[in-house]
C-alpha cells in the first residue's frame, strides 16, 4: 500500500483529510505543504493584520491533528510533476511519492499583470498567503500610504486589514465598481460608502499604467504616490500539474461530483477545482471555503473507497466590512433569462431575491444577515417557492415560511 | 369619571427594579392588563382589567409581580358592605342579572372544619399504612341485600353493575365547552393512570377520548346534548343530572360564542347556537317519570351500566334520595350548595342549596331507617378540599366523592373566579385556541395524578390512625367522627358526638 | 445523543426560553443584573407563523455546515455537541450564511453565538427546556429519522 498523497495544505486538505478518516482510520496520508506552516486559513490574514486575531488562534486544526490522523506532512515541498501511469509524483527536491489516491488540493495562486516599471517598485506584495501578511506587516507603519490594485475580495480585505494601521488606503480597480464579481453597481456601493466612512479612498475604472519607484502613473492621467504597493487583482486555480498530465482542464481542473479527475485514482478539490455550481446549472471554479472543505471530504471519502458526492456546490459569500455584512449566493439571472427578481430596499441595506422556474435561485442581502443561511438552504436544496410562503420569505428568514409539515420535519429530523 | 365608575378591585403591583422587560406578563394575560410602552420602555399595567388569575405572577421569570386587593374602600359599613354595594352599581349599570364562576364563596359553616377524626390509643392500635396493606378500593352499585345460594349449594351472583375505584373519588362532571379540551383529556388520563372516573358533563364526548370510556362515566342532562347509542355505551356509568349544587333550580347556558368547532360537533348542535339546558328534565316530573328514563337508558345499553342519578343538595333531600334510590338508580350523587360551575347566577350560587355535610347525613340516615341503604351507593361533591374531607365524607355515610374544584386547581386554576368570560388564563375554562393549548395534558394529568396519589397516602395514614384498614370498614362509621363547636341540632343532623362525649 | 426538540402543539409563543437561555449564558447568578435594561441575546428564537409559535436552536446536526464552513476553525464537534470558540472566531459570518436553521448569530462580545445545550454554563441543562412553563421543549435522545 502507497497510501494516500494530498497535495496542498489548506482547507481542501483538512476537508480531504477528515473525509479518508470518516471511512479508513489506518492508511497513512502524506500531505504535501509548499507552505511552511500547519493548516491555516487562508481569509485570516487581513483579520490578522486587523488583530481580530493571532498566530497562535489561527490554527485551523489543533496542534496533534496531522499525529492524530497518521499523517505524514512534508513542508516546504512543491509537487512538480505527475506520473499516473506508476502512480507516483516527483517532488522539487527530486524525491518521489507513490500512491493509491492522490488529491489535488493546491488551491490557487495571484495573478499578476505584467504592469510596465514594477521591477522599480521595492515595497510590493500580494496579499494571499501568510507569508504575504507577515511581510506586509513588516513593511507598513503608521505614516505608509498604500496603494492596493484591484478592488475584489482581497483587495479590500487587506485595506479593512491595515486601515488603522497606516496613514492612507488607495484602492484602484479597472472595474466601474467594488467587489464587481459578487456584487452589482448599487449593492457595490453600500460596501464602498462603508469602506470610504473609514477613510479608504478609491479609483475606479482606472488602474495603473506604469510604476516608477514610489510613483504609479494611472491610466485617467492621474499619479499616485505609495510607500507600500499590494497587488490583489485576481488568483488563477493551479492547474499546471494536471494540465501537464493532460487531464481535463478549464479555468480549474475539471471534477465530476465525486471530485473525480479526468484522470484514474486522481481527485481535485478546493479553489484549484472546476465542478458544478447548481444554482447555475454548469461548472465553474467556487473559490470559497465552505467548498473546499466540502469538495475536500468528498474526494476524501471516495479516495478511501466510500461513495459519496457532493452535488449541490453553489457560490455564497460572506462579506464584512467594519461591521457591514454582505452576503450573497447562488447565481443572479436577469429578467432577460425570464427571472423575477424581488428587492427591498432600505436606509443602511438592502435584499434582492433572485427567482426562476419556481426556484430561489439568488440572493443579495446587504445589511441585517440574521439567519440569512435559511435563504441559502433553499437555493442549496432547490426548494419549489411554491412550497412556501412567499409573503414570509420576503419579509424575514424563518422557517415559518415552509408547510407545517416540512417545517416539523426540519426541526424533528437533523442534518 | 363618572357615576357608572368602580374602582378596580385589584393592584397590579410591578418592581420596576426586577423587571427585565421580558413581557411575558404582556404575552400572558388574556384580558390585556399589561401592555409595553415603547416610549419609556417599561410594562405598564391597567388593574380595571385584572381578575386575579396570578398568571402573570406565576410566570414573571424575577418575581416582580403580585397582585394585591385594593385598599380604596367605601366607608366601612359591616350590613352594606364593600361588595354588596359593588353589586348594586354593577346591576344599576347593567340592569342584568350577576353572574359568577365556581364555587359560593360566602363565609358560610364549612362543616367539615368542625368535624374532628379519631385516633386510636392502646386498646385498639393503630395501624401502619407502610407496613400492612390497606384497602382504598371501592364499589359503587346496588349491592343485594342478602346472600343467595342455588339448590346446589352455590353462591348465586346476581351483582349489578358496579364501578370499580381504586380510592373512594372521582373527578365530578364538567363539559366539554365549560372546559377545553385540554383540560378533559388532563381528567381522562388521570382518571384511566389512577384507576377512578371523570364525567363528561352535559356537553358530549369528544370522539378522541372514547378510549378512555372505561374510566369515564357519562352524563345526560337536560338538553340531552350529544347524547346517543354510542355515546351512552362508551362510558362505564351513566349519570343523569337532575341538578347541581352552585345552581339548584335552574338549567345551564353555554354561549353560542362557545358552541364552535368540535364542542358544536360533541354536543350535536349548530356552530354559534346557544346551548341552553333547561331547569328542568321536561319529560320528569315524579320518580316515576324518573324512574322511566333511568330503564331507557339502562334497556339502551343492554342493563350493563350503574345508572347514577345526581342532584343538588336542597332542603328536602333526604326525601328525595328515597325516591331515587326507588326509582332503580345504581347511584345517587349529591352536590352540595359549595360546588363550582362556569357560570352561575350570583344570588343562586351564594343562596340556594344546603351544605354537602348535613344532606349526606341525613340521607344516609333516612336510607338506612328505610332499609333501602344497599340500593345505592352514595357520592357526595360540593367542595371537597383535601384527603381528610374525604374521610369525613365516607365516615358520614358516603361511598365516594367527587371533586372538581380541587381538580382544576391542580390544573392551574387560581380561583379568580371568571370562567365566564371565557378567557381562561390557565386554558382550562376556555375554548380559545391560543388559551386552551396552554394546558398540556401531559403536565395537566401529571399533577391531578399527584394530587390523587397525595390523597390516597393521607387517606391511608388517617385510616391507619383509626385502626381502620379498610374505605369499607370507615364507610358510615361516625363513631370515628366528634364536633366541635355545633350545636346540638347540628350534632343530631350530622350523627355524630361532641368533641369530648 | 440528546438534544433540545420544540413540540410547536404546546408552545406558548411566551419567549420565557429566550431569556432563560440568554441568563444561563450570562455567567450571572442574578437573572435582573444579567438581563435588566440590556439587549437580549438568546441562542434560541420564537418564530411565528402568525398560527402557531416554537422554538429554533442549534439542532446540532451530524454533518454540520457551519462547522465546514468555518474559516477559523472555532466551530467544532465535541461529543456531538456543536461548540464555537470564542476565542478564535472573526465574527466573518460565514456560519450565519450556511446554517438552514439560522441558529447561529451575532453575539454582543463580537463573537457568533450558538446553542452549546448549557452543558458547560450554570445551568449544567438546556435552560430553555428546563424553564419552558408548557413543556414545549423537551432534551431527550430520539431516533433522528
Amino acid at each position: 500500500m502507497s497510501g494516500y498523497v494530498i497535495i496542498g495544505n489548506g482547507v481542501a486538505a483538512v476537508g480531504c483529510i477528515e473525509g479518508i478518516r470518516s471511512v479508513d482510520t489506518d492508511t497513512k496520508i502524506t500531505v504535501i505543504s509548499a507552505e511552511e506552516h500547519p493548516v491555516y486559513c487562508r481569509p485570516l490574514i487581513s483579520y490578522y493584520l486587523e488583530g481580530k486575531t493571532s498566530l497562535d488562534k489561527m490554527n485551523y486544526r489543533s496542534p496533534d491533528f496531522y499525529s492524530a490522523n497518521n499523517c505524514d506532512v512534508v513542508y516546504g515541498r512543491k509537487a512538480l510533476k505527475i506520473e499516473a501511469d506508476n502512480k507516483t509524483l516527483m517532488l522539487d527536491d527530486g524525491t518521489q511519492k507513490s500512491y493509491d489516491a492522490l488529491c489535488i488540493a493546491t488551491g490557487s495562486s495571484p495573478f499578476v499583470p505584467m504592469f510596465s516599471g514594477l521591477e522599480t517598485v521595492r515595497n510590493k506584495f500580494t496579499f494571499i498567503s501568510l507569508d504575504d501578511a507577515l511581510s506586509l506587516e513588516q513593511a507598513i507603519d503608521k505614516n505608509s500610504r498604500v496603494l492596493i490594485v484591484g478592488a475584489g475580495l482581497i483587495g479590500l480585505k487587506c485595506a479593512e486589514g491595515i486601515c488603522g494601521r497606516v496613514a492612507k488606503i488607495t484602492v484602484c480597480d479597472l472595474a466601474t465598481r467594488v467587489l464587481s464579481s459578487i456584487l452589482d453597481n448599487e449593492c457595490a456601493a453600500f460596501m464602498q460608502k462603508r469602506l470610504e466612512e473609514y477613510g479608504i479612498s478609491f479609483m475606479l475604472g482606472d488602474t495603473v499604467k506604469a510604476f516608477d519607484g514610489n510613483c504609479a502613473q494611472m491610466n485617467s492621467g492621474q499619479q499616485v504616490d505609495f510607500d507600500v504597493l499590494v497587488l490583489a487583482v485576481g488568483v488563477r486555480a493551479n492547474t499546471a500539474l494536471m494540465s501537464e498530465l493532460g487531464g481535463e482542464v478549464n479555468r480549474g481542473i475539471i471534477v465530476n461530483d465525486k471530485m473525480q479527475t479526468s484522470i484514474e485514482d486522481i481527485y481535485a478539490a478546493g479553489d484549484c477545482s472546476e465542478g458544478n455550481d447548481i444554482s447555475l446549472g454548469s461548472k465553474r471554479v467556487l473559490a470559497i471555503l465552505p467548498n473546499a472543505y466540502m469538495q475536500g471530504y468528498c474526494a476524501g471519502t471516495n479516495m478511501a473507497g466510500k461513495e459519496q458526492v457532493f452535488d449541490n456546490a453553489i457560490p455564497m459569500n460572506s462579506i464584512g466590512f467594519f461591521g457591514l455584512h454582505a452576503m450573497s449566493a447562488g447565481s443572479y439571472p436577469t429578467k432577460e433569462d425570464g427571472a423575477t427578481i424581488y428587492e427591498e430596499k432600505y436606509k443602511n441595506g438592502i435584499k434582492r431575491f433572485f427567482i426562476k422556474d419556481g426556484l430561489l435561485k439568488g440572493y443579495i442581502i446587504i445589511g441585517n444577515v440574521e439567519r440569512a443561511g435559511i435563504y441559502t438552504s433553499l437555493i442549496r436544496q432547490k426548494t419549489p417557492i411554491d412550497t412556501l410562503n412567499i409573503d414570509l420569505l420576503k419579509s424575514y428568514p424563518s422557517l415559518a415560511m415552509f408547510s407545517d409539515d416540512i417545517r416539523k420535519n426540519k426541526l424533528v429530523g437533523v442534518m | 369619571m363618572s357615576i357608572e365608575f368602580i374602582y378596580p378591585e385589584f393592584e397590579v403591583i410591578r418592581d420596576q427594579s426586577r423587571c427585565i422587560g421580558c413581557r411575558v406578563c404582556q404575552r400572558q394575560c388574556a384580558n390585556e392588563v399589561h401592555s409595553y410602552d415603547d416610549d419609556l420602555k417599561i410594562l405598564k399595567s391597567d388593574e380595571s382589567k385584572c381578575v386575579n388569575c396570578q398568571r402573570c405572577v406565576s410566570m414573571c421569570p424575577t418575581r416582580a409581580l403580585k397582585i394585591v386587593k385594593s385598599d380604596c374602600t367605601l366607608r366601612e359599613n359591616a350590613n352594606w358592605q364593600n361588595n354588596t354595594i359593588k353589586e348594586i352599581y354593577k346591576q344599576a349599570n347593567s340592569g342584568g342579572v350577576l353572574l359568577s364562576s365556581m364555587g359560593n364563596p360566602n363565609p358560610l359553616p364549612v362543616y367539615w372544619d368542625r368535624i374532628l377524626i379519631n385516633a386510636s390509643q392502646v386498646t385498639n392500635p393503630p395501624i401502619d399504612p407502610l407496613r400492612e396493606p390497606m384497602e382504598t378500593r371501592v364499589f359503587l352499585g346496588k349491592k343485594p341485600d342478602k346472600i343467595e345460594r342455588g339448590k346446589d349449594g352455590k353462591l348465586k351472583c346476581n351483582l349489578s353493575p358496579q364501578l370499580e375505584l381504586s380510592m373512594p373519588v372521582m373527578f365530578s362532571a364538567m363539559s366539554y365547552g365549560s372546559i377545553s379540551y385540554n383540560a378533559h383529556e388532563s381528567l381522562a388520563r388521570a382518571a384511566k393512570e389512577l384507576g377512578i372516573f371523570y364525567n363528561t358533563g352535559e356537553g358530549g364526548l369528544h370522539e378522541d377520548f372514547y378510549c378512555y370510556g372505561d374510566n369515564t362515566i357519562v352524563q345526560v342532562a337536560s338538553g340531552r346534548f350529544g347524547v346517543h347509542e354510542d355515546y351512552l355505551k362508551a362510558g362505564k356509568g351513566i349519570e343523569i343530572k337532575m341538578g347541581q349544587g352552585a345552581k339548584p333550580g335552574i338549567g345551564g347556558h353555554l354561549p353560542g360564542t362557545k358552541i364552535v368547532g368540535d364542542v358544536s360537533r360533541t354536543r350535536m348542535i349548530p356552530e354559534g347556537s346557544d346551548a341552553i339546558s333547561p331547569a328542568p328534565h321536561h319529560d320528569i316530573y315524579s320518580i316515576e317519570d324518573l324512574r322511566q328514563l333511568v330503564f331507557s337508558l339502562k334497556e339502551a345499553t343492554e342493563y350493563k351500566k350503574p345508572v347514577i342519578v345526581k342532584v343538588a343538595a336542597v332542603h328536602n333531600i333526604a326525601a328525595i334520595a328515597s325516591g331515587i334510590a326507588r326509582s332503580g338508580a345504581d347511584i345517587i350523587a349529591i352536590d352540595g350548595f359549595r360546588g363550582g360551575t362556569g357560570a352561575a347566577p350570583t344570588r343562586i350560587r351564594d343562596n340556594v342549596g344546603i351544605p354537602i355535610e348535613l344532606a349526606l347525613a341525613s340521607v344516609d340516615q333516612r336510607l338506612r331507617d328505610e332499609g333501602i341503604r344497599n340500593n345505592v351507593s352514595l357520592v357526595v361533591g360540593g367542595s371537597i378540599r383535601s384527603a381528610s374531607d374525604v374521610v369525613k365524607a365516607i365516615a358520614l355515610g358516603a361511598d365516594a366523592c367527587y371533586i372538581a374544584t380541587a381538580a382544576v386547581l391542580a390544573m392551574g386554576c387560581h380561583l379568580c373566579r371568571t370562567c365566564q368570560s371565557g378567557k381562561c388564563n390557565w386554558g382550562i375554562a376556555t375554548q380559545r385556541p391560543d388559551l386552551v393549548k396552554r394546558l398540556n395534558p401531559e403536565i395537566g394529568s401529571k399533577r391531578l395524578v399527584n394530587l390523587m396519589n397525595a390523597w390516597r397516602h393521607e387517606i391511608k395514614e388517617l385510616m391507619g390512625g383509626m385502626g381502620i384498614n379498610s374505605i369499607e370498614a370507615l364507610k358510615g362509621n361516625r363513631l370515628m367522627l366528634r364536633g366541635v363547636g355545633l350545636n346540638d341540632r347540628e350534632l343530631k343532623i350530622l350523627g355524630i358526638s361532641h368533641a369530648g362525649e | 445523543m440528546k438534544r433540545v426538540y420544540a413540540d410547536e402543539k404546546w408552545c406558548l409563543g411566551c419567549h420565557l426560553c429566550e431569556y432563560n437561555c440568554a441568563f444561563a449564558n450570562s455567567g450571572t447568578e442574578d437573572m435582573v443584573k444579567a438581563l435588566k435594561d440590556k439587549i437580549v441575546y438568546p441562542r434560541i428564537h420564537i418564530e411565528d407563523t402568525g398560527k402557531i409559535t416554537y422554538a429554533v436552536s442549534c439542532r446540532h446536526c451530524e454533518e454540520p455546515l457551519c462547522v465546514k464552513s468555518c474559516i477559523s476553525g472555532a466551530l467544532g464537534i465535541e461529543n456531538g455537541v456543536i461548540k464555537i470558540d470564542k476565542d478564535k472566531c472573526v465574527s466573518c459570518l460565514t456560519c450565519i450564511l450556511v446554517c438552514p436553521y439560522g441558529a447561529l448569530s451575532e453575539g454582543d462580545g463580537g463573537a457568533v453565538q450558538k446553542c452549546e445545550l448549557c452543558l458547560e454554563n450554570s445551568c449544567g441543562e438546556p435552560a430553555c427546556v428546563k424553564g419552558c412553563p408548557n413543556r414545549a421543549l423537551v432534551y431527550e435522545e430520539r431516533c433522528d429519522v
